[in-house]
């Protein structure tokens, strides 16, 4: 917040600077940025706007002739539709879920990481690999090697015949994503924490504060930025998770790991209901919108403290 | 109290380094187990208790190399390196435009850009499937090409501006007084400073492209299909084939897995670089 007041009189000199030289010069300075925005803008927004569009007609690719207007019935048939209120909530537990426990497992491993030992670069090589493996793969893996109930790992370690798959399915996914998003905050934690000032350490040390206290007092505060930009691109990705509930379950038993991003997929690519589809579209774009809000004023807040906008 | 103290403290160093590796080793496990499923006959993957001890064997790779793998992966490659190099040629000036020469609405275009990743991509699925079949790029690559890049535009983006912030102002001014233009001091000062990280971005969007999933299964198929696409056809008979799947799970995550593991260094500076300025 403090070099927030300080950037922005110098942001505003330089406007100032730029008006005097006239039109031609911020005008000159946009021109670099355009050919990004554009492009961006062409890509992501069009496409919704025309999920919007879609989503006040009836419209099935199964039925030729079926396309009309039908104003906010799309949105009625959502809103009493039970399988779409299941999805909605199974996409908040599995992000919520996934966010926190990848988030502390990763803080677990950079703690551990940020030593130096024997093996340390061979053993953050290890720790970062899901992260490189297809989602795809791992998925598929995890389903295989690990959750098999006859010839699966957690058959071999337990004994038991739990068909993980189907008695659990929504733990199951998660454990996988989770498996696959700890590395990713391991690597952004860890950079954290190496880029502490040693002589504060240090400091902290002479002063006679335990490793508890140090931590904190003084690591976890200077985390707190890398900590809330993990949990940011975590959710960012996790919500859209469809990789895991598509190889894996399939969003069942029945719509058991049905998350919204699949049920969506569902509507659309076997229902072919492109109508609802859409207005379910339109739901979560909204829904995230409200989230993102909060989530957007956090990073700015994130963001100014440490550079300032500048 | 002077002695026991270090040697304490080192004893409880050393037991964990051994924690550490244990709970690396554990945590890997599954990835490991595929390595090692993946180099088995079909009749050593599934067995109870599973096999630690057996014949290596190529076979699997090689059925998976010579049974159609290969244009996927050529599709994989193309669209990942063409989708990174625009992510660069459209970024690189952008976030040097919101980072060294920022004028009024700055924040404004960093927020749009960071919202668009806001935006569920199921939300636009249906009019992207759309519009790929009217400009018959359905199931062709550059369909991915370009739903790819903005993608990664925006991250990209975010990450190159932190990189440029590093420039330290004063040389930049310095240089301007001293008569230099744009192009040498872009060349002499801007570039050495900024190159490791769009090293870094570069990196990010390679991993990002060559691993996504969504776009590639609705929007391709056996034309352009990328190396996702490839594993999806093991869902209805990976019960039977193991050893095959394990493979081909292999061979997909490998130029990735090499590219991310050579290049930790970068990934670590870039993400924490682009997270935090």
């Amino acid at each position: 917040m403090s070099t927030l007041s300080v950037s922005t009189p110098t942001s505003q000199a330089k406007a100032q600077v730029a008006e005097k030289r006239g039109l031609s010069t911020a005008a000159k300075r946009r021109l670099p940025l355009l050919p990004a925005l554009i492009f961006v803008i062409a890509v992501t927004q069009l496409p919704f706007l025309l999920t919007v569009f879609y989503s006040f007609q009836s419209w099935n690719l199964v039925r030729p002739g079926s396309r009309h207007f039908v104003g906010l019935q799309n949105y009625v048939d959502v809103f009493s539709d039970t399988t779409f209120l299941v999805a909605l909530l199974n996409t908040v537990l599995l992000t919520v879920v996934c966010v926190f426990v990848a988030l502390l497992l990763g803080l677990g491993l950079a703690i551990l990481l940020d030593r130096k030992f024997l093996g340390r670069g061979i053993v953050r090589t290890l720790l970062i690999t899901p992260f490189l493996i297809l989602p795809a793969a791992g998925a598929l893996l995890w389903k295989t090697t690990v959750f098999d109930p006859t010839y699966g790992l957690l058959h071999f370690v337990f004994g038991t015949d739990v068909d993980w798959l189907s008695e659990f399915p929504l733990a199951s996914v998660m454990a996988q994503i989770v498996w696959q998003w700890t590395p990713f905050m391991m690597l952004l934690i860890l950079a954290g924490l190496q880029s502490q000032a040693k002589d504060v350490l240090e400091a902290a040390n002479v002063d006679g504060a335990g490793r508890w206290r140090t931590f904190v007092s003084i690591t976890l505060p200077h985390l707190s930025r890398f900590l809330q930009l993990a949990t940011l691109l975590g959710a960012i990705y996790i919500v859209n998770s469809f990789d895991a509930i598509f190889l894996m379950t399939q969003g069942g038993p029945g719509t058991a790991s049905t998350n919204l991003p699949y049920y969506i997929y569902q509507r659309a690519f076997e229902g072919f209901d492109v109508g609802q589809s859409s207005a379910m579209g339109v739901i979560v774009v909204i829904l995230t919108m409200i989230v993102a809000t909060f989530a957007l004023r956090l990073m700015f807040r994130t963001f100014s403290v440490s550079g300032g906008i500048k | 109290m002077t002695t026991v103290a270090p040697r304490k403290k080192q004893y409880g160093k050393g037991s964990l380094t051994v924690a550490t590796w244990v709970i690396a080793i554990l945590f890997v496990f599954p990835l490991l187990w595929m390595i090692l499923t993946a180099f088995k006959q079909e009749a050593d993957a599934y067995t109870d208790p599973p096999k630690l001890f057996f014949t290596p064997t190529f076979e699997q790779l090689g059925n998976v190399l010579s049974g159609g793998f290969l244009p996927y992966l050529s599709n994989s490659a193309f669209v990942t390196i063409l989708s990174t190099l625009l992510v660069l040629l459209l970024g690189v000036p952008a976030a040097y435009a919101l980072s060294l020469a920022p004028v009024k609405g700055t924040s404004n275009a960093l927020g749009f850009f960071l919202s668009t990743k806001m935006l569920p991509i199921v939300a636009a699925i249906i009019p992207l499937y759309v519009i790929s079949q009217n400009t018959e790029l359905l199931d062709t690559v550059w369909a991915l090409v370009i739903l790819y890049t903005s993608m990664n535009l925006p991250l990209a983006i975010w990450m190159m501006r932190s990189f440029f912030l590093e420039v330290p102002h004063e040389m930049i001014e310095a240089g301007r007084i001293d008569g230099a233009n744009l192009p040498t001091l872009l060349r002499k000062i801007i570039m050495p400073v900024v190159a490791p990280g769009i090293a870094a971005t570069a990196l990010i969007c390679v991993i990002f492209s060559w691993t996504e999933f969504f776009y590639a299964v609705n929007l391709t198929a056996a034309r352009a299909g990328t190396v996702p696409v490839f594993l999806v056809g093991f869902i209805t008979s990976e019960g039977l084939y193991w050893a095959q799947l394990s493979a081909a799970a292999l061979l997909a995550s490998l130029p990735v897995m090499i590219v991310g593991w050579i290049a930790q260094n970068h990934l670590v500076r870039g993400l924490s670089m682009g997270a935090v300025k």
